[in-house]
């Protein structure tokens, strides 16, 4: 598989023709596709455009950027102008957006070339992509198994060689678990690091984009690209992106890795003893491993499924059939509302409206949503006192590898355990990625957790170098 | 206070008003489209109006600024602040949420002082986006229940609004009414608001409850629809009195919001407490606090205008004009005081040149094309004597039409003078002669009779004797 760096080096050299990059990668998409039904579009005709565009201006002699000629997908709930943007849901079946999210415009700028968009849990809700309206994505690795989810169309578009690279948004784990489940990296950044601009919100206050790579230099490479001040989002941190490539080949001599001693329970012993593998590979480097605690870290799943519902409750009630996508016609106003809403949305989706909708009725909110903001403030205390004694912290991405289609769905709470370890750097705002590290049970990947604290990506990236280095 | 209840049986009235104002920025709250009145619909629209999935909001700064000379001039704290959404489902609401601010609002804990120094205390005046405009056609009342089909312009989406919501001080209609005039008042002072109440720039809710002195307060209910300042003191009057009947009935007041029709002067249920939304607020998480630096909120203090309190007294203390006359309000609402003061400094009549100001420059704005020395020379003419009264009316015509010029010329041109009082006494006296039936009948207290000595003296002199040059001679007369 060829590397994001590498095409870059070639493209701009012009030893290698994006265009050639380009076929090579449909070439795959159109072997293997109709069996991982990683994308809901795939763009192949503007991409040749695109591809085209970016040798003319190597031969013409002219700058090009950053990620020149990588193709990359997108998950669909990026808008991306006058490109349909679903969701995956049946509501937003059509809706052609008309304006780029400041990710997919940064990409252009950079030279890259967009190959589609990748299926995800419908508006990002899930953990399997089994939440698709228009079906799930199959994982590359073992195709009766899941690829993870909610982004596990551009996990599994990455980990199939469909494209060198693929963003990802990550609400409570979205990128971290599928990029676990396919073997490939991914990155959930700072909060306030990469623009939400153009990013349909699940939970506004949690959700981030972040990339899928093959490798840690890569990822490296793309968050540098797609990070940076946004005025058009209030949520962006005000300061240039963080220099990441710089600092892989520092080596993890004498720095701290956290240990959680107060775990939740329920990891698979195939995925743990891939993480105790880590903690060897990072001493045996020269760092040193530290005991934590983290106490609050058993109500997180549970202020999660309020905060992120409530949160999606009020970004989906605009969803009325009106201004866009899916409408039922009906005999008065509020029938069209509720038929376009009862069509439009999944099992999954409604659940949570209903759920979010409760835990921030009157009555309620104390009781429910209050409740989960005290813990989101508990769980960053926890992350705080944490940090005074140690850089960064190792734990699983997934308590198992990649599970079987169907063996969760009846199942929601199953499903919602396979975020157990993710949740917490959301709630926080922290970064966290995670790294391929060999395989568990049934030769499926395993990924081990890196997790920083706030702005902490450095110190993340050096160790995620060193385990991929370490392998 | 001043106590001037109406309400029969020693009904007190308690209102406290809830009144929105559209800020006057060039863009909206919380995008880049314009915040402009009158535009084709659905034009100054845009992503983040429109609520497209995956818009965000971002703050207008010249708003905050705005939103801030209100606090201020209200007396109000300024203080770090949150946005909440208020989460109902409408055809004009396109996110299905409004951004409003909840419990930590910009401004807090301010007053306004009416006249006769009565004291409204101002609970909170926050930041918030207004909806879009639906119109509804068909069916009787133009409101969506029973009509045919809807229309929505989405150029009112988004436009940068401040809610002031004052404290139950209010007592009487007329002070909601003086509450409503010198709110607005201020505004316009601040240049915060065009504050135009037929165009719903500015648009009020008001509370009304009734108690008995000494006993708690009682249900409140909110009327809307109140689109003028008339309109407020009707609707009030109205529904107080509504309430009373209930009460006295035997009934209660349930607590509900109500409609005012301004054509049947009377408030109807809109929706009850039951049936209200449950708005689910919550902090917005696109928005980050607003914490405005202690030398932004100095720099807004300092850059305020002198208000209209203040210049009323200052034009009162010029000229002699009661500050909470009618004189003084409508010239300092009308931003006319610094040219009275200037018709002054060019040596015109005091109360003579508030007068004119209030009565005849309604069209002329806080800039009026007559030069300042022209209008202070009509003043003199008519002080001294050189023109009657009715004289000085038709030259200010002149004057205004003309956009200043040589009043004296003017005068002479029109062929006016005025006698002077010894040709005017001359007329009083041969009028004495010719009405000894109207005089005596004067002299014996009828103060009637002394309009008609009055006219006829007028009438023989064709205008040229001022009125109130022969009343003082009459009265001097009189024995």
């Amino acid at each position: 598989m060829q590397k994001l760096v590498d095409i870059v080096a070639g493209v701009t050299s012009g030893s290698l023709k994006a265009s050639a990059v380009v076929e090579e990668h449909l070439a795959r998409i159109g072997a293997r596709e109709s069996e991982i039904h990683a994308f809901n579009l795939v763009t192949a005709d503007q991409a040749r455009v695109d591809a085209a565009k970016v040798d003319e201006d190597v031969k013409a002699g002219k700058k090009v950027g950053a990620l020149a000629g990588v193709p990359i997908a997108l998950k669909d709930n990026m808008c991306t102008r006058g490109v349909e943007t679903t969701c995956s849901s049946k509501i937003l079946q059509g809706w052609k957006p008309p304006y780029d999210a400041t990710v997919v415009t940064k990409l252009r700028a950079a030279g890259a070339v967009i190959m589609g968009k990748t299926n995800l849990d419908e508006f990002a809700m899930g953990s399997s992509t089994e939440n698709s309206a228009f079906g799930p994505t199959k994982n590359p690795h073992d195709v009766s198994r899941v690829p993870g989810g909610s982004s596990g169309g551009s996990a599994a578009a990455v980990s199939a060689g469909f494209a060198a690279a693929s963003l990802g948004s990550d609400t409570g784990g979205s990128i971290r678990q599928p990029a676990a489940l396919c073997g490939v990296v991914g990155v959930k950044p700072t909060y306030g690091v990469v623009s939400r601009y153009g990013l349909v919100a699940f939970a506004s206050s949690l959700d981030q984009i972040g990339p899928f790579t093959s490798d840690v230099r890569d990822a490296a490479t793309l968050l540098e690209v797609i990070s940076g001040h946004d005025p058009m989002d209030s949520t962006s941190i005000p300061q240039p992106a963080p220099s990441l490539v710089a600092v892989l080949d520092h080596g993890v001599a004498g720095m701290r890795i956290g240990r959680v001693t107060d775990l939740p329970e329920g990891c698979e012993p195939d995925v743990l003893a891939r993480l105790e593998a880590a903690f060897d590979a990072l001493r045996n480097a020269g760092a040193i491993i530290v005991d934590i605690k983290l106490p609050s870290i058993q109500y997180c799943l549970t202020a999660y499924y309020l905060i992120a519902p409530a949160e999606a409750s009020s970004n989906l009630a605009r969803y009325d059939g009106v201004r866009f996508g899916n409408r039922v016609e009906a005999a008065d106003l509020n029938s069209m509302y509720a038929a376009t809403r009862e069509a439009g949305f999944g099992e999954e989706v409604k659940r949570r409206i209903m759920l979010g909708t409760y835990a921030l009725s009157a009555g309620y909110y104390d009781a429910y949503y209050g409740k989960a903001l005290k813990v989101r403030r508990l769980i960053s205390d926890d992350f705080a006192r944490a940090y005074e004694k140690t850089d960064v912290i190792l734990t699983p991405t997934s308590p198992s590898v990649a599970f079987k289609f169907g063996s969760k769905t009846d199942n929601p709470l199953a499903m919602y355990l396979c975020d157990v370890f993710t949740i917490p750097t959301n709630l926080a705002g922290h970064p966290a990625m995670s790294v391929p590290f060999g395989t568990g049970a049934d030769k499926m990947p395993v990924g081990v957790q890196v997790l920083a604290t706030t702005l902490g990506e450095q110190a993340m990236f050096k160790v995620a170098a060193e385990l991929e280095r370490s392998l | 206070m001043s106590e001037v209840t109406a309400l029969p049986n020693g009904w007190q009235l308690i209102v406290g008003l809830e009144v929105h104002v559209e800020l006057a920025t060039k863009t909206k709250m919380f995008s880049a489209s314009a915040n402009r009145f009158g535009d084709e619909p659905n034009t100054n629209i845009d992503p983040v109006t429109l609520g497209l999935p995956g818009a965000l909001p971002v703050l207008n700064q010249h708003a905050i600024e705005l939103a801030m000379r209100i606090g201020l001039a209200l007396n109000c704290k300024v203080q770090p602040c949150t946005f909440h959404r208020k989460n109902y489902f409408y055809p004009d609401l396109p996110k299905a949420f409004q951004i409003t601010q909840y419990d930590h609002p910009l401004n807090v804990d301010g007053h306004l002082m009416l006249p006769g120094d009565v004291c409204i205390g101002i609970e909170r005046a926050h930041l918030e986006e207004d909806t879009g405009k639906s119109t509804h056609f068909g069916g009787s009342s133009g409101r969506i229940h029973g009509s045919d089909y809807s229309l929505i312009d989405f150029n009112r989406a988004g436009v940068p609004l401040v809610e002031i919501v004052s404290r139950p001080d209010i007592r009487t209609s007329e002070q909601a009414r003086q509450y409503v005039a010198e709110l607005r008042s201020i505004l316009l002072a601040v240049g915060a608001s065009d504050a135009k109440m037929e165009e719903g720039s500015m648009r009020c809710d008001v509370n009304v409850s009734v108690h008995k002195p000494g006993t708690p307060f009682g249900t409140r209910c909110e009327i809307k629809n109140v689109n003028s300042i008339r309109s407020v003191g009707r609707a009030i009057d109205y529904e107080s009195r509504r309430q009373v009947d209930v009460i006295e009935g035997g009934g209660t007041i349930r607590q509900e919001t109500r409609h005012w029709d301004d054509a049947t002067g009377r408030t109807e249920t809109l929706r009850t407490k039951e049936d209200a939304d449950d708005y689910r607020y919550f902090l917005e998480p696109d928005l980050v606090p607003l914490v405005p630096d202690q030398s932004w909120i100095d720099a807004v203090r300092a850059a305020l205008p002198k208000l209209p309190a203040a210049r009323r007294q200052s034009l009162s203390e010029l000229c002699g004009v009661d500050k909470d006359g009618e004189s003084a309000f409508v010239v300092v609402e009308r931003g006319q005081d610094d040219y009275v003061a200037a018709v002054v400094a060019a040596g015109g009549d005091p109360r003579r040149a508030v007068v004119y100001v209030q009565q005849a420059f309604a069209e002329q704005g806080a800039t009026p094309k007559v030069p300042a020395k022209d209008l202070a020379a009509l003043t003199i003419l008519e002080r001294d004597s050189k023109v009657t009264s009715t004289q000085a009316k038709t030259l200010l015509t002149d004057l205004i039409e003309a956009g200043g010029g040589d009043v004296a010329a003017m005068a002479s041109k029109r062929g006016f003078e005025a006698l002077d009082t010894s040709a005017v006494e001359a007329m009083v006296d041969a009028a004495i002669a010719a009405e000894p039936g109207a005089w005596q009948k004067y002299c014996n207290g009828e103060e009637k009779a002394l309009g008609a000595l009055v006219g006829a003296i007028m009438k023989s002199s064709k205008g040229k004797a001022d009125g109130k040059v022969i009343t003082a001679l009459l009265q001097a007369k009189r024995p």
